[in-house]
């Protein structure tokens, strides 16, 4: 071994030479750091699995921890039961969230896409202002915004969950909702994606507009094919936004069960449910399963389009 | 008819940036054009104006009888090959070249025997299905100029289209531009700044300079009779001697020699120039320079001296077999034949 | 669960789904079609207009219009209709909205709220976040199993505010003293330190006035969310540091420690800075975590919670409104300097 390593002086140590083992017992308070705290974050979520798996008598007397001494107290009950029909309405909740978001995503995102496709290779008056006061809504608190158009809504539509499920029209009773998240959606969108569009080489407009290719050509044949990280990217954020947020659907939809997403729902279930927390660790699992597949899956877009998002801007 | 004229162009981006001045030039049917500065001269700027991709502030710009000052860039029927190549980098080799093709609504038979005639004559056959990114350097140049020529335009514009191959690439291709100039009987407007590939494939060259046209001619033209100083100095490596004399009637002065002018001037001061090849090892009774030379190169076809005469800076290019060691001092003759003066006011040239 | 339900509603779904796209590519295929009528001259100055015109509706319609009638709103007593600009002025009650919400200093609702955003969140969930997030970005770079270890972190930021609130119920969950704790903070606290189980949501310790300890436990929550936001961001920006930089501070005799400070963090200032406005700005806006674990209970209000509680609760619009405006207020130094940099960034480009 030795010899091996004396023979080869360039080469990194040979496993298992007194130096490899040197220098891989220094790096281990790295090691123990990074897997301690990576652990001790991870803490929360599996008290809470721990717990979603355990009957409600265990969870009410001994810390989640304890359950690994007696696994055979281990219990799917709280998924059965909250997910069966009548209690929780978990189910209708679930399907909400669905057709909220979908909508409520690609408003923002393709209404976004056209407009930053001007505001990055067009010139028109007022362009430059306009981005800015873009960039500067950004930052203005929803809650600002709740009052007017609630009231606009109610009073002067007549936009009720109640006036809007009368009519009978399928989906008409979250369009409110998907107005909301488009307009609140769209700075975001419309930044990122003007920021992703502007960085195109401006030789391939060039080029396309000598090919004789139209403002339409350019955009659905050029633009959209190369933009299709930022548009997984935002598609994913603006997903999650509206599939976790609360406080929109809280305004202008409420709690009623036949309109409500998950997230009112499980949020009415903390106060309802009292003494029936044990569900409430099962249905909390239940709300995440969408997010995660979406993240899980799609994460290197999720984290390219926050990068796009912040650092470049 | 494929002429294009540029009568008079102006182009201003701003009251005080005017990036070209009245440009005058006619460039015949079929002829391979080359416009050759240095950077940001604003040859690029004066090709776009022909492509339609920038305005025309003033003057107009025809192909053939038609104004195209406010034609479409599209509806011009040219082609343009940009130094980036611009090819899309989401659609294949084979969709690269079809694109232009399709946006004129061809039939895709059509597009198809066209695309593949194309393919054929760059040796892309074997690539259509590939994407750009896919593809080497001089592949992707390949795939830009297809993407051209499937068009049949009557110009081609090309904007420093050999700038990102390497050395003995752009050596190669700059021969198969050539060769397909003369397949495609076309227009050529090329554009580079690199003197070398403007001297070996233009017709004719045409020399711009901060703007402002210099002299447009053969190679030989603007070699052996460069309208200026900065013609002079551009073209031709290494470049051309410039030696500052003073003139009186056909006798010029410099610091460290005199000689006999072939013509009379006017008497002042002057700016005198030569090639290096115009000095030989051969002294004539005609013009001596006494040469203390400093750097020899020995590059076997060849020999150059570097080193000064009098107080002036020279260079020459003599015959390998010459012995001279620096330090040297180098007695050589000067062919008159070989000489320029420039007004040193004007920087025109007199003869 | 009602599986049923699903499977009936799914053509819904799917109209909605294929309806919304279709009805966007219509309408912008549509605009295109109108403007190649024009004449040439005009079609680039109308185009721009067809391809943003959606977008500027929507967002002068749901925040730049209702964010000016709130300003209107707040200074009117709960009778105006807001909409109705014939209304306005009839009621109108001057400053009374805001004094009535700045009344009783120190203790009102609103200067708890304030407190609580402004110097609370504010200042303790922005650096919490920025310390854990350069921690954890700076340990995980030198380790192979970055990827996984970063999405282990990350993943909060995929659940949404209310289960958060949950997990974080479950932790800082409370029994009286010689029961067995349930929550994990409890069982750590009288295990480890020996001390009473401490009720971390109610508990305003060091006093009423000064509650820090409940306020940090809502800021430990948001904080967990939010880390790996800003660990992301930080380690793009750390690989973005050019490893000879590094190499020759240590050739030079740096330690680990100072290649840090005097190479590392001023290089990624500029990104420091960024992510910490953004997370200012969650701080002011700070919401759902308040809502689930204690409605702004025990002092622990803010000002996003205040204006809902205004508006529902009290059934106080005009209330609402100035709370609203108090907020916009406390954004509006970020808002300036966002602006501020976006122009510097612009003016690079
Ligand atoms: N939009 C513009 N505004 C002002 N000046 C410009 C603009 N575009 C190019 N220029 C200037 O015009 C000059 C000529 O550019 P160009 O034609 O690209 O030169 P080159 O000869 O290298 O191709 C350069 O000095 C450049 O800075
Ligand atoms: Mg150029």
């Amino acid at each position: 071994m030795t010899v091996a390593a004396a023979a080869q002086p360039t080469s990194s140590a040979t496993m298992f030479s007194p130096r490899w083992i040197a220098d891989h017992l220094s790096r281990w308070p790295l090691h123990i750091a990074v897997i301690g705290l990576t652990a001790a974050w991870m803490v929360p979520t599996i008290g809470l699995l721990v717990s979603s798996f355990r009957p409600f008598s265990g969870q009410a007397t001994s810390g989640w921890w304890t359950a690994f001494a007696n696994p055979t107290t281990f219990t799917i009950s709280n998924y059965t039961q909250v997910l069966s029909a009548g209690t929780t309405n978990l189910g209708q909740a679930f399907f909400n969230s669905f057709m909220i978001s979908v909508p409520a995503t690609v408003l923002p995102v393709s209404i976004g896409a056209f407009a930053a496709y001007p505001f990055a290779w067009m010139k028109f008056p007022g362009r430059n202002g306009l981005f800015l006061a873009l960039v500067g809504l950004l930052a203005v608190p929803l809650q600002l915004t709740f009052i007017p158009v609630l009231s606009f809504y109610v009073q002067h539509l007549h936009w009720t969950t109640n006036n809007l499920e009368a009519t009978g029209i399928p989906g008409l009773p979250w369009v409110p909702l998907w107005l909301a998240h488009a307009g609140y959606g769209l700075p975001f969108s419309i930044y990122l994606l003007a920021n992703f569009f502007r960085a195109l080489p401006s030789d391939l407009f060039e080029s396309a507009e000598i090919d004789g290719a139209g403002t339409l050509t350019v955009f659905f044949r050029i633009v959209l094919p190369l933009s299709v990280p930022a548009l997984a990217s935002l598609v994913i954020f603006q997903f999650l936004w509206v599939w976790n947020d609360l406080l929109v659907a809280l305004i202008y939809v409420g709690g009623t069960p036949s309109v409500a997403p998950l997230t009112v729902n499980l949020a009415g279930l903390t106060t309802s449910l009292g003494q029936g927390s044990n569900l409430l660790t099962a249905a909390a699992f239940f709300s995440m399963i969408v997010p995660l597949i979406v993240f899980l899956s799609l994460q290197r877009y999720f984290v390219r389009g926050i990068l796009a998002g912040s650092v470049k801007g | 008819m494929s002429s294009v004229t540029y009568d008079h162009v102006v182009k201003r981006y701003t009251a005080d940036i005017t990036v070209v001045k009245d440009m005058y030039v006619e460039i015949k049917d079929k002829e391979f054009m080359v416009l050759v500065g240095p950077s940001g001269c604003g040859k690029s700027t004066a090709l776009r104006m022909l492509a339609g991709l920038e305005s025309i502030t003033e003057g107009e710009i025809r192909i053939g009888d038609r104004v195209v000052n406010n034609v479409a860039a599209k509806d011009r029927d040219i082609a343009m090959v940009f130094q980036s190549y611009a090819l899309y980098p989401h659609m294949s080799v084979f969709d690269n070249m079809a694109f232009p093709l399709q946006m004129a609504h061809m039939k895709k038979p059509e597009i198809d025997k066209r695309v593949r005639s194309a393919s054929k004559i760059l040796g892309l056959d074997n690539f259509l299905s590939r994407k750009p990114r896919a593809l080497s350097g001089g592949q992707r140049q390949r795939v830009a100029l297809g993407r051209a020529i499937v068009r049949s335009p009557k110009v081609f514009l090309l904007d420093e289209p050999l700038s990102n191959l390497d050395a003995k690439l752009r050596g190669q291709t700059r021969i198969e531009l050539q060769k397909l100039h003369r397949e495609l009987e076309t227009t050529f407007i090329y554009v580079t700044h690199d003197q070398v590939e403007a001297m070996t494939m233009g017709d004719r060259i045409a020399i711009m300079n901060a703007g402002i046209l210099q002299q447009v001619g053969t190679p030989g033209e603007v070699y052996d009779h460069p309208a200026n100083l900065f013609v002079a100095g551009f073209i031709g490596t290494p470049t051309m001697n410039f030696v500052p004399v003073t003139t009186s009637d056909s006798s010029a002065k410099a610091s460290g020699f005199e000689l006999k002018l072939p013509k009379a001037v006017p008497a002042g001061k002057g700016m005198l120039g030569f090639r290096p090849e115009a000095l030989t090892d051969k002294p004539s009774d005609v013009s001596t320079l006494e040469m203390k030379v400093d750097v020899v190169e020995r590059l076997g076809s060849d020999q150059f001296l570097y080193g000064q005469v009098g107080g002036d800076a020279v260079t020459a290019r003599v015959d390998p077999r010459m012995k001279v060691e620096p330090g040297d001092t180098a007695k050589l003759g000067l062919d008159v034949r070989g000489l320029h003066l420039f007004d040193a006011q004007t920087e025109t040239a007199f003869f | 669960m009602d599986f049923s339900l699903l499977l009936q509603d799914i053509p819904t779904l799917l109209v909605v789904i294929l309806g919304v796209p279709v009805v966007l590519a219509a309408y912008i295929v549509g605009g295109e079609y109108l403007v190649r009528r024009l004449p040439d001259k005009n079609r680039p100055q109308v185009r721009p207009w067809i391809w943003v015109g959606p977008a500027l509706i929507l967002v002068a319609a749901y925040l730049l219009i209702p964010a000016i009638l709130t300003a209107i709103q707040s200074l009117e007593s709960n009778n105006v209709d807001v909409l109705d600009p014939g209304t306005w002025g009839t009621n109108f009650v001057g400053f009374k909205n805001f004094a009535r919400q700045f009344a009783d200093f120190p203790t009102g609702g609103a200067w708890v709220a304030i407190r609580n955003n402004v110097i609370f969140w504010l200042i303790f969930y922005t650096i919490f976040t920025l310390i854990f997030g350069l921690i954890l970005a700076v340990l995980f770079d030198r380790v192979k199993y970055e990827q996984f270890v970063k999405s282990l972190i990350f993943m909060p930021m995929a659940i949404s505010s209310v289960a958060l609130g949950l997990i974080w119920d479950f932790m800082y969950e409370y029994q009286p003293p010689g029961e067995p704790q349930t929550g994990t903070m409890n069982a750590l606290v009288t295990t480890l330190f020996h001390h009473d189980p401490v009720s971390w949501l109610q508990d305003q310790w060091p006093g009423e006035s000064f509650n820090l300890l409940n306020n940090l436990a809502l800021i430990g929550a948001a904080t967990w969310g939010i880390t790996g936001f800003a660990m992301v961001i930080l380690s793009a920006a750390l690989k973005g540091i050019p490893g000879e930089l590094l190499e020759a501070a240590r050739v030079d005799g740096a330690g680990e420690i100072t290649v840090f400070r005097r190479v590392i963090l001023p290089l990624m200032m500029p990104t420091i800075v960024v992510v910490g406005t953004t997370l200012v700005i969650f701080a002011l806006k700070a919401f759902d975590v308040v809502y689930v674990m204690t409605s702004g209970n025990y002092n622990t209000d803010v000002l996003a919670y205040r204006m809902y509680n205004q508006l529902y609760l009290a059934s106080n619009s005009g209330g609402a409104s100035a709370v609203a405006i108090i907020l916009l207020v406390a954004v509006v130094p970020v808002l300036i300097f966002n602006l501020r940099q976006f122009r510097a960034v612009e003016a690079r480009r």
